[in-house]
């Protein structure tokens, strides 16, 4: 069990921007595994660090310091390139404000990482309907994100995050802008993805409520990891 | 991949027409500005091809003094006489032949019509040199040029303006108080290359012409066709010699007679014409230019305006190559919407300018290919910036951006 490499592994990992006297060290040293099938929940106040840490989970930015391994592989030596296939792959994202492309139907933004991987169109229909259904938007695969609530532009973006069927699902404030009906709706569907198809989850949020759903909960102040909590009960 | 790079550049473009006609005009107008000239240009060129050809091929044209070029060119320098012809026949080699010709504008009547038209004193060479085809009828015999004969051959305009359908040949035309019968009439040869009708011309014997129209025995012009375009200079340098010796000419003192390549002046008009249609088109390449620049600051402010979305693009897996030649496209699938509008008004404005100006509509297939892979290249070449701006964002930056 042990041979197979952790997901994600950071070892003294620090990022800093600028430099000189105008220096700003966001993660000033931390270590952290995250195994497969985790669901793990972010928190902190801003300018703690935990977003530049869910963007070098994310393979989206490097550390400029330390070893950050994604399954076993060091990331700081991969190009853009590199590091977008590494995305392609095995990672979906979810962000706070759905960040789905306008005036594009529902099912051509979820086929949209689909295109991009180059998988043929009839199997990309296929596989975008099947997650539109997974995440409950039955009948309104032909919606753009202008006729759709922001619950449903969530589920959209939380399908188009699924349809390549990751290792890793990294949501930043996935209930930031909804209210505690949608968030509710929106918890339950990620902790169900974590739970009926082991999808290793990662989730950023300010509100407790949220990161109960979580078994994990990570702390973040000043760049460092204040607490790390396992929950007793799955 | 590239079909779907294809079909994502035009959903975006359709997401902003006006912007895009507006982009496009700068393509549409330098396309159509070069499709426009390039294609008058070849109409004009070959029409003055045509007259070259109308005007007979290889000939040479003697005129007495040192005139200068253009019709009505004449000076007080003696005119030649028909010894003078016959000395260019015998001492020249190389020749189809010689053909004095001596003009005045006269009044021809016939019936109850009559027309202004010019009377031209010649010999039965003059057909031949000038290229000449007889519709009907038959040219002088050698005997009626030696006896100056009351016999005359009418051009096509003349036929048509006097006779209209009824036979011309046998039929008396009075010229002041001169008449004489009609023994041929020729096809039309349309307008000379210097806009004049060249139909409208009654033709007789030289001596019919001396004593029964001028008046005296001067003749104005000598044409001279040479049998092989490459002897048209050392023909030239002989009829010179020729010409000299007749008129005694001492070795040092200048030519009082002019001798012109007739072929050369029309090539040289011919070439001024596509210098002409180079320089208007280099005008019209420049608006291309201009159209291109247009493209890539819409696609400038279509990448800033866009950056949230590359974030998204690049976040959930694009890589650089696919951003960067999904915006390649988009400027070329522009450019090449432009191209083709372009074109086809170009085409159109080629097509009515050619109806005005009374040339041939030529549209030249090498052109519109061209026109047509320039508009494409400049989609590369003006998009390439911008596309490689959009696929060198940084994600986080970008998806950080409202």
């Amino acid at each position: 069990m042990s041979t197979e490499p952790p997901l994600v592994s950071f070892t003294g990992v620090t990022r800093s921007y600028g430099e000189g006297g105008g220096l700003v060290r966001a993660l000033a040293g931390v270590d952290l595994t995250i195994g497969r099938g985790e669901f793990i929940a972010i928190m902190g106040p801003s300018g703690s660090g935990k977003s530049t840490a869910m963007n070098i989970i994310g393979c989206l930015d490097r550390p400029t310091g330390g070893s950050f391994r994604f399954l076993g592989q060091e990331v700081n030596n991969l190009d853009q390139d590199q590091r977008a296939l590494l995305r392609r792959n095995f990672i979906g994202f979810v962000f706070q404000g759905f960040n789905l492309l306008n005036r594009t139907t529902a099912i051509e933004n979820v086929e949209l990482p689909l295109i991009y991987r180059g998988t043929p169109r009839r199997e990309r229909r296929e596989r975008a309907m099947e997650a539109l259904h997974r995440v409950g938007l039955k009948g309104r695969e032909h919606h753009t994100p202008g006729e759709l609530s922001g619950g449903q532009q969530q589920r959209v973006a939380i399908a188009r995050a699924i349809v390549t069927d990751p290792l890793l699902l990294l949501a930043d404030e996935p209930t930031g802008n909804l209210d505690t009906q949608r968030s509710q709706e929106i918890m339950e569907l990620i902790a169900r993805l974590n739970t009926e198809r082991g999808i290793t989850v990662v989730m950023v949020t300010h509100e407790p409520d949220m990161a109960a759903h979580a078994h994990r909960i990570i702390h973040f102040l000043d760049g460092r990891i204040a607490s790390d909590q396992q929950k007793a009960a799955a | 991949m590239l079909w779907e790079t294809v079909k994502l550049a035009m959903s975006s473009i359709r997401r902003n027409v006006l912007r895009s006609v507006l982009t496009l005009l700068g393509i549409v107008i330098g396309v159509g500005a070069v499709i426009a000239m390039v294609t008058l240009g070849n109409g004009a060129s070959s029409k003055v091809q045509e007259n070259l050809a109308k005007l007979g091929s290889n000939m040479l044209i003697v005129r007495p003094g040192q005139s200068t070029f253009g019709p009505g060119g004449t000076s007080d320098a003696r005119a030649f006489d028909e010894r003078d012809v016959t000395a260019l026949k015998n001492n020249l080699t190389g020749i189809r032949g010689v053909a004095p010709t001596a003009q005045k504008q006269a009044k021809t009547v016939y019936g109850s019509l009559n027309y202004d038209t010019s009377v031209t004193g010649t010999n039965s060479d003059w057909f031949a040199v000038q290229d000449w085809t007889l519709a009907d009828g038959r040219v002088f015999s050698d005997s009626e040029l030696r006896a100056g004969a009351s016999v005359c051959v009418i051009g096509a305009t003349l036929t048509r303006e006097l006779f209209g359908a009824q036979d011309p040949i046998g039929e008396r035309l009075r010229i002041g108080n001169f008449s004489c019968e009609v023994i041929g009439h020729m096809e039309a040869k349309g307008q000379s290359a210097f806009g004049s009708d060249q139909d409208s011309i009654v033709v007789l014997p030289m001596r019919t012409y001396h004593r029964r129209i001028a008046g005296n025995t001067r003749i104005g012009t000598i044409s001279i066709s040479v049998t092989d375009a490459q002897d048209i200079a050392r023909v030239q340098r002989d009829a010179e010699d020729v010409l000299r010796e007749r008129r005694r000419i001492v070795p040092g003192e200048e030519d009082d007679f002019t001798i012109r390549d007739l072929t050369q002046i029309l090539a040289t008009m011919a070439s001024t014409t596509t210098i002409l249609t180079g320089l208007l088109g280099a005008v019209a390449a420049v608006s291309l230019l201009v159209g291109g620049i247009g493209i890539m600051n819409i696609m400038l402010v279509s990448v800033t305006e866009r950056t949230r979305e590359i974030g998204i693009r690049l976040a959930i897996g694009a890589l650089e190559r696919q951003v960067l030649t999904q915006f390649l496209v988009e400027a070329v699938v522009l450019a090449l919407f432009g191209g083709v509008l372009g074109i086809a008004i170009g085409l159109g404005l080629a097509a009515a300018g050619s109806a005005i100006m009374d040339v041939p509509f030529q549209a030249d297939l090498r052109v519109i290919a061209l026109a047509f892979a320039v508009s494409a290249l400049i989609g590369v070449i003006f998009g390439f910036f911008p596309a490689r701006r959009a696929a060198r964002l940084d994600p986080i930056e970008a998806l950080r951006r409202e």
